[in-house]
């Protein structure tokens, strides 16, 4: 019974958001959707690191790095050109599993690349190799060491982004082709598939966050409050922390991971300042902003200040409207926007109450 | 006293339906979109750049716009961030529709934003300057500044001339370094230079006196950093301290004299190739560019009562190219617009004289650069300079 | 003296040179760390403004008195902007807090391009001028150097003075130990903190004004040095100021020194991280610190 007033409101959220698309296309508005498309992708990062932010409680300052591991893995494989090694053994090994895909680049030319759905596999297993590497002895440091080290771990791969020829040095990777998921459906840019690519990615927003959802208000959730809390006194209870921990931020790594190589073949593009400090300071301010352990909080304040930055609305203010309103939602209410609605709503039922029991 | 008003009033309305009519008959704003860097890392490039686009706009207007029809210019602010610059491209293909965008000011903004606007035959005149821009062709994207291959290219002759062998190489690690570090490997074979020590820094190094070191102990003849501020003042001065006086050549990114003021003494004898902007009053009176520079810096250096750079002349050109391409099509659909401009000959722009082609998106030449040195803090033409 | 010894030696300046200009900016980061248990992430913003202000200044008035106005400028903000967004917040997480920081160095950048603008300026050396270096043993190193690691020098003695035997250092210190004890030996803990940010502040504009004819001085310059000077903050052990120096200037160092290994010159930041990343894993407390004492600061 518990079960439904949790995925109704994202019932109802995907309602809503058909009903704008719709709205929008009807108006003429259609490259609006454009800036959701992306504010989409970037609010499942800002998802996975609410989980691992606000309920286990662990800091990350590096998850743009994640990001750009997801993206550029798919930009390297898709547009490094295998053409030359064509009979090589391991080529046609992969050409036989289905993993390769022969097609036309900008300038008309043949060539044969890694396909975009072998590319994201791969994209996931590095993340995933990597995220462990990191994260398991990153998460023994507690409060500001782990933030340090994350900062770390991200500027050494944006450093190396940045540094090494094959990954475009400071120009990053652009065309990136377009990913076509089959079923009709494809991801990428152009604006004959701009609907289509809103319900993918607002899809995949709602699928992780009811994911999410299930996941924060279960065992494992109510595990990962203890966490932290308390972590000494829930490993006493006999709570697996170092490797929940473990597993909650390899998941958000994962999260973000698959973001950034959706959002490369939706940009046709990725470049290193994805991965730099200033873009994952951002994601984390943006957790902060939503209210620490809130889920909704953080969809909302991420999916809004995203849409508003990319349509230009602050012009040349932006950094300075981002950071003055996140010092005024942090303080004013740091549990998130949502927090002194909720508390209005409870003061009055009680209110209510209190009137109802007075008249009986 | 009533009959007076009533009068007043009918040559009012009537005074106001002709302005109305006029209004009708005149022709539609033809729409430029613009994408510069104004805020950010690269604002040195995108603030001069923004300034120029909006003072020649302002200008053309107050003189009856182009072929009679006003010029409106939207400028977005992408602060440096591909992301954003693929966004404000979207939303000025789609959503304003305009005739051509100007810009991105970096190379990494208009490379991503390539292909979008070649597969929606959106007409882009870019005001970066990497190669890859314009080689391999895509059909609607131009770019204004020179090639890097060229300013490499008088570098190196300048070396030849005077008996150097081997170099040193020195770049950063932002896309202007990166490209211009490859452009001097390729063509150092060419022109039997040696290059014996070759390191990349980062662009927002405070000091760099570890890498000239290890530089300096290589026994290179001669050093050349390719690089945007702060690292072009701060190389010379590193060299000075460590005592290397070994000729120090830059890119073509040193053209402004604030760089000279900031690296003080150790400027002095800095080589490097440039647009004429910044020499204008040292050319004959029959060069083609003088009249063109000298009208443009005193133009902006009254507006804006700062130093004319030839960043800013990127942006001059770009816009001045997408107005003379209107003018000879006499048209103002996109089409033909490319088609003109595509085949544009003989434009006399800040940084030279554009000769477009099928091949080549780019028009400018070996000419277009001038080789420049610094004397007493100055800019002179290296020839004049009596060495 | 033999080439290979030159080098080295050259290196070790170069690598000086560097770790000078991270160490004042980890000794502002650990005044309010050890104070309040706030990361300010602001920390290189003050040091920016403290540049640019001198700059301003220096147009219209001698350098000493430039300088002394940016200084108290800085400070003055600092205490301005603690006394706006901290002290009317309670009971705020330190989490929240540093996220504040943040928010505020994002504001303060953006203000600063639009005070003045994007061009980069600096103060002309105290000392000597753009070409002039000091030769010890063959190796060289600007005058400008020896005046900012004679500036860290004092600002560390200075800090230690006030720590041990001022009133205020105490107090500071106690806040730091046991803010509740503190409070209740009748501390005003509020003031303290105010003190804290405008100190770090001053201190970290003087820093700027002292090392902006080598790093030169820019709007955008405060984030790459706040991450440095974290970084030796950490390194050294966060609420030691001789400890920031330490790991401000080892950073520089090994930043110099991996130009001479075979790690491309590209990677050399990273070199610095890894180096930081390393630290963490295995001595978390920092090379002066002790575990004990930090276990007792969490987030």
């Amino acid at each position: 019974m518990r079960r439904l007033p949790l995925l109704l409101p994202v019932a109802i959220c995907a309602a809503l958001l058909t009903g704008l698309q719709l709205a929008l296309s009807a108006a003429g508005l259609q490259s609006y959707l454009n800036e959701a498309i992306i504010a989409a992708y970037h609010a499942i990062v800002v998802l996975g690191l609410c989980l691992l932010m606000g309920y286990a409680g662990q800091i990350s300052l590096g998850h743009g790095a994640f990001f750009a591991l997801g993206g550029y893995t798919s930009a390297v494989l898709t547009t490094a050109p295998l053409s030359a090694a064509r009979d090589s053994g391991w080529v046609r090994g992969l050409r036989l599993a289905g993993a390769l895909v022969e097609r036309e680049d900008l300038y008309g030319a043949q060539i044969l690349t890694v396909a975009p759905g072998a590319a994201f596999l791969a994209a996931l297993l590095l993340t995933l190799a990597v995220a462990l590497l990191i994260g398991y002895p990153a998460l023994r440091l507690r409060g500001h060491y782990l933030a340090m080290a994350t900062l770390g771990f991200g500027l050494i791969v944006y450093r190396l982004l940045l540094g090494t020829d094959w990954t475009g040095s400071a120009d990053g990777i652009s065309n990136v082709p377009p990913w076509h998921l089959g079923c009709g459906l494809t991801v990428s840019g152009r604006p004959a598939y701009r609907v289509q690519n809103f319900y993918i990615a607002w899809g995949l927003c709602l699928l992780t966050l009811a994911l999410l959802l299930r996941l924060a208000h279960s065992r494992i959730g109510r595990a990962l409050r203890a966490i932290h809390e308390h972590e000494a006194a829930a490993d006493a209870m006999g709570i697996p922390t170092a490797a929940l921990k473990l597993r909650v931020f390899v998941l958000s790594a994962l999260l973000a991971a698959g973001a950034g190589s959706l959002l490369t073949h939706y940009h046709r593009g990725i470049y290193p300042s994805a991965a730099d400090a200033t873009q994952s300071v951002r994601y984390v301010a943006l957790v902060a902003a939503g209210g620490m352990a809130n889920l909704w909080g953080a969809l909302l304040v991420s999916a809004t200040l995203n849409f508003l930055s990319l349509r230009g609305v602050f012009g040349s203010y932006d950094h300075a409207v981002f950071g003055a309103l996140l010092i005024l939602i942090v303080s004013l209410a740091p549990q998130g926007p949502f927090q002194p609605l909720a508390e209005r709503l409870a003061r009055r039922r009680r209110a209510r109450k209190e009137a109802a029991h007075g008249a009986a | 006293m009533r009959r007076r008003l009533v009068a007043a009033g009918r040559i009012l309305a009537f005074c106001a339906a002709w302005a109305c009519s006029a209004q009708a008959a005149e022709k539609p704003p033809i729409k430029i979109g613009a994408i510069f860097a104004v805020t950010g890392p690269a604002a040195f490039l995108g603030a001069p750049e923004a300034n120029t686009a909006q003072m020649l706009v302002d200008k053309l207007n107050a003189a009856g716009g182009v072929n009679g029809h006003p010029l409106q210019l939207i400028v977005k602010d992408s602060g440096g961030s591909p992301e954003k610059a693929v966004a404000f491209a979207k939303q000025l293909i789609e959503s304003d529709r305009v005739l051509a965008i100007i810009g991105p000011s970096t190379s990494g903004e208009t490379m991503q934003i390539k292909a979008l606007c070649e597969e929606e035959r959106m007409l882009l005149v870019s005001c970066a300057a990497a190669e890859v821009i314009v080689n391999p062709v895509a059909r609607y994207v131009f770019k204004t500044p020179q090639k890097d291959s060229q300013a490499v290219e008088w570098i190196y002759k300048t070396m030849r001339q005077k008996g150097i062998k081997k170099i040193g190489i020195v770049s950063s690690n932002d896309g202007f370094g990166a490209a211009g570090k490859k452009q001097l490997e390729t063509s150092a074979p060419a022109f039997e230079i040696e290059i014996v020590a070759n390191e990349v820094y980062d662009k927002a190094a405070t000091d760099l006196t570890d890498i000239l070191s290890k530089i300096k102990a290589s026994g290179a003849e001669a050093v050349i950093n390719w690089s945007i501020v702060p690292a072009q003042s701060i190389v010379p001065k590193n060299m000075k301290q460590l005592g290397m006086d070994v000729p120090l050549f830059q890119s073509h990114g040193f053209g402004n004299l604030k760089y000279v003021e900031a690296a003080g003494k150790a400027a002095e004898g800095i080589l490097f190739p440039c647009g004429r902007l910044l020499i204008a009053e040292s050319l004959p009176d029959d060069h083609p560019q003088k009249q063109l520079l000298l009208e443009y810096k005193s133009d902006y250096e009254k507006r804006f009562n700062d130093a004319a750079s030839t960043f800013g002349g990127h942006a001059y050109d770009a816009l001045m190219l997408v107005v003379k391409a209107v003018e000879k099509a006499g048209s103002i659909e996109r089409e033909a617009v490319r088609d003109a401009l595509e085949n544009l000959k003989g434009f006399v722009g800040t940084a030279g004289v554009f000769n477009f082609s099928p091949a080549d998106h780019n028009g400018l030449g070996l000419d277009s650069f001038e080789m420049l040195t610094v004397k007493d803090g100055k800019f002179v033409a290296c020839k004049n300079a009596d060495r | 003296m033999p080439d290979v010894m030159q080098l080295l030696l050259q290196h070790a300046f170069s690598g000086i040179t560097l770790g000078s200009i991270y160490a004042v900016v980890a000794i502002g980061f650990n005044i309010v760390y050890s104070t309040t248990g706030v990361l300010n992430f602001a920390q290189g913003e003050f040091v920016m403004l403290g540049g640019m202000t001198a700059v301003t200044l220096a147009a219209f008035t001698p350098l000493p008195v430039a300088i002394a106005g940016a200084v108290l400028l800085a400070g003055l903000c600092g205490a301005g902007l603690e006394l706006a967004l901290f002290r009317p917040l309670r009971r705020h997480s330190t989490l929240h807090m540093i996220i504040i920081t943040i928010g505020l160095s994002i504001v303060i950048r953006d203000a600063a391009l639009h005070i003045w603008d994007e061009k980069v300026r600096a103060l002309p050396y105290f000392t000597g001028d753009e070409v002039s270096s000091v030769r010890l043993l063959g190796a060289a190193i600007s005058p400008q150097v020896l005046w900012v690691l004679g500036t860290v020098g004092l600002l560390v003695l200075v800090l230690h003075v006030f720590y041990r035997h001022t009133l205020a250092g105490r107090a500071m210190r106690a806040c730091a130990s046991n803010p509740e004890a503190a409070l209740l030996v009748g501390i005003d803990t509020a003031n303290m903190r105010t003190l804290a940010f405008a100190l770090s502040a001053a201190l970290g504009g003087l820093g700027g004004c002292v090392i902006s004819p080598i790093s030169m001085t820019a709007y955008d310059m405060g984030a790459g040095l706040a991450i440095k000077g974290f970084a030796g903050a950490i390194l050294g052990g966060l609420g030691h100021p001789m400890g920031a120096v330490v790991g401000g200037l080892l950073v520089g160092l090994a930043e110099s020194y991996s130009v001479l290994s075979g790690i491309p010159a590209a990677y050399k930041d990273a070199t610095a991280f890894a180096i930081l990343l390393a630290a963490l894993f295995l001595r978390p407390h920092g090379l002066f610190g002790s575990p004990e004492r930090e276990s007792l600061k969490e987030l």
